[in-house]
């Protein structure tokens, strides 16, 4: 199987908290950490375990800019075989239809059976997977949490609502969205991202692809992200206050009162 | 005019709570639209859900063949494609369903698209203006959608307010010979229900429910004296079964279980939305993060800024004091 996955340079919800720039436009991204969109590395490491069992080859590939360079890396570290940086001033702000028209262009120089996404990633959307399936006219599937290959056709299980697992029968080639809990990805080591260190990444911009530039990027978004805001705290939670001992004592208060004690 | 067609799943003859939310949303999109409600099925299930739909609105779009009986998202988007004008805003829930269809139906439709929209702006022209969340619920944007061509628009469940059911008496219009060619490479074949665990924490007044927070599989132990302490059990977000941590039975959750506890101690806990969809009937929740900027403050009765694994174990103590 050739198999393309296709990935996201993210800041790590479980390691930032996130604030707003001074005009408010923009998060404040100085001290942001990134790493890989964790869906994705579900659908590394699924791929790595087909290919394990089928033989072919893995290609993972990205939208963005120069820093984006290193999820790559450390998903080669992990066990995909290429590398492909999608990266042109041009990209910037493309909408998932303008990330979505990149890879197609990606996928069309390949000869791919099968191409992964990760359920969702930063912006909460769950968008490219879908579009690009339908651009290329491939049949999709989306939170996939199983996968048992099979000649010209495959059998995916897509998890629905209360954990339910929904079958499906799907032709090759396609495009399946990957949920977390497929498997369980490896781990990757300073050492096994050292020894991809040295491995050429070949970088392609519109031109290489042949995608018309107003096409994609803001030029070509109609979906477009005005500003950040963080909602009024007023109307949230009361928030316990004073030393541990303090707030406890409230807290269990408060239990009591409701008859959770 | 803006015309807005609202796609209604149903199961079993029941159709899905967002029906009676659309007309907010759509309301909060252009107050002059006009909305149409759109159903696929086969049989006399989707004639009866037809017909109740036309207690909330005025005109009901109905898709009848065979190979719709199952909602399958390639089929019913292919439907949906021959029976929908490009110019339109198409709205479809954010649930595993809409997450099928949608971004494949915006491609079709050659229209814009716009995923998990909680709040709407209205239009100023053919611009529709709406809310999102991007980062777990962390921060909130306005987005811009051009609609001149057309959008797809899915919705999040539970986010706009129910309409009254009785306001309408519309009328069903049979579209099912205008649905084309329903062939597909994509085939359905059964649904597999999830597990039955040990432990039942939809049966339980108090939920110590730990999440990422946690840090580690050995921590889990200090979840559960606390429980224990507090005659409730631990149940858990996503990430703690993604690492088998825990059975999937212990999952609060779209994609887990459905809880109504009196109390619901959050611990560690950051309160996406599929998360906090698992948890109904109104309970007192309380939030414990490190992180004073946690979405979940924005949900929860009371918050504590505090490190789980270092007050799990006091708050267990005093309260085997009391
Ligand atoms: C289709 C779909 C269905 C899904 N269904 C579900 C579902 O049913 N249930 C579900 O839970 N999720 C579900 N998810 C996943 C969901 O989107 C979130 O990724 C998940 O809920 C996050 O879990 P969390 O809050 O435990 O982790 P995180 O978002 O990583 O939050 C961890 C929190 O712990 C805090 N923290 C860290 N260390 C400590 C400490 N020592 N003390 C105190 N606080 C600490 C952090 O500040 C953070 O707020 C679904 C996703 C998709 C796409
Ligand atoms: N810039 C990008 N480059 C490559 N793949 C992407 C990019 N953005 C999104 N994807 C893929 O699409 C999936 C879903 O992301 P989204 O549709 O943005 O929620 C991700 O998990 C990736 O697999």
């Amino acid at each position: 199987m050739e198999i393309l996955v296709c990935v996201k340079r993210v800041p790590d919800t479980a390691e930032n908290e996130f604030e707003l720039n001074a005009e408010g436009n923009d998060l404040d991204r100085d001290d942001l950490v990134y790493s890989v969109n964790e869906w994705d590395n579900y659908a590394v490491e699924e791929a790595i375990r087909i290919v394990d069992n089928l033989g072919g080859s893995i290609t993972v590939v990205t939208v963005g800019d120069d820093e984006a360079e290193e999820v790559l890396r450390r998903e080669m570290a992990m066990g995909a075989n290429n590398g492909v940086l999608l990266s042109d001033d041009a990209f910037e702000g493309s909408d998932g239809r303008g990330i979505a028209t990149l890879l197609k262009a990606e996928v069309e120089t390949g000869n791919y059976d099968l191409i992964l996404t990760g359920a969702q990633a930063d912006e909460g959307a769950g968008q490219v997977g879908g579009m690009l399936a339908a651009m290329l006219d491939y049949p999709y599937a989306s939170l996939v949490n199983k996968i048992e290959p099979g000649e010209g056709k495959i059998k995916v299980g897509r998890e629905i609502e209360g954990g339910n697992q929904e079958m499906n029968e799907i032709e090759l080639p396609c495009v399946l969205s990957i949920q977390t809990g497929i498997n369980e990805p490896r781990y990757v080591g300073i050492r096994g991202i050292r020894k991809v260190a040295g491995v050429e990444i070949p970088v392609k911009g519109a031109g290489d692809l042949g995608v018309d530039a107003g096409s994609v990027g803001e030029a070509g978004a109609k979906t477009k992200r005005v500003d950040y805001f963080v909602p009024d705290p007023g109307d949230g939670a009361e928030m316990l206050d004073g030393d541990t001992d303090e707030i406890i004592e409230k807290l269990i208060e408060k239990l009591k009162a409701k008859g959770g004690l | 005019m803006t015309r807005i067609f609202a796609y209604v799943p149903f199961k079993n003859g029941v159709t899905d709570d967002v029906a009676l939310e659309y007309p907010d949303a759509a309301k909060k999109i252009d107050a002059g639209a006009s909305l149409t409600a759109v159903v696929t099925g086969h049989g006399a299930d989707l004639d009866n859900v037809a017909d109740a739909l036309t207690k909330t609105y005025s005109e009901v779009i109905k898709i009848d063949n065979e190979a719709l009986a199952y909602p399958n998202a390639e089929i019913v988007r292919k439907a949906l494609t021959h029976v929908i004008p490009a110019d339109a805003i198409v709205l479809v829930p954010h649930d595993t369903f809409g997450m099928d269809l949608a971004p494949g139906l915006s491609i079709k439709l050659d229209s814009a698209y716009a995923a998990d929209v909680v709040d709407f702006e209205g239009m100023d022209g053919a611009t529709l203006k709406l809310i999102r969340q991007e980062l777990g619920g962390a921060v909130s944007t306005h987005v811009t959608c051009d609609a001149a061509s057309g959008a797809v628009i899915t919705i999040r469940p539970g986010t706009f307010a129910p309409a009254d059911e009785e306001g309408a008496s519309g009328t069903v219009v049979d579209k099912s010979g205008e649905a084309g060619d329903l062939s597909a490479k994509r085939t359905f074949l059964e649904v597999v229900e999830a597990e039955v665990g040990d432990v039942d924490i939809t049966k339980s007044d108090v939920l110590v429910s730990i999440g990422r927070g946690i840090e580690d599989e050995d921590n889990i132990e200090m979840a559960q004296d606390l429980a224990d302490a507090m005659g409730g059990v631990v149940a858990c977000s996503r990430p703690i079964v993604d690492a088998k941590w825990l059975e999937k039975s212990r999952q609060v959750g779209t994609s887990g279980q459905t809880v109504k506890p009196k109390i619901y101690m959050a611990m560690g806990i950051s309160g996406s939305f599929q998360h906090m969809g698992g948890i109904k009937g109104n309970p007192f929740i309380v939030a414990v993060n490190k992180n004073p900027k946690a979405p979940i403050f924005q949900v929860a009765d009371v918050g504590i800024v505090e490190d789980i694994l270092d007050f799990m174990p006091e708050l267990q103590e005093a309260i085997e004091d009391l």
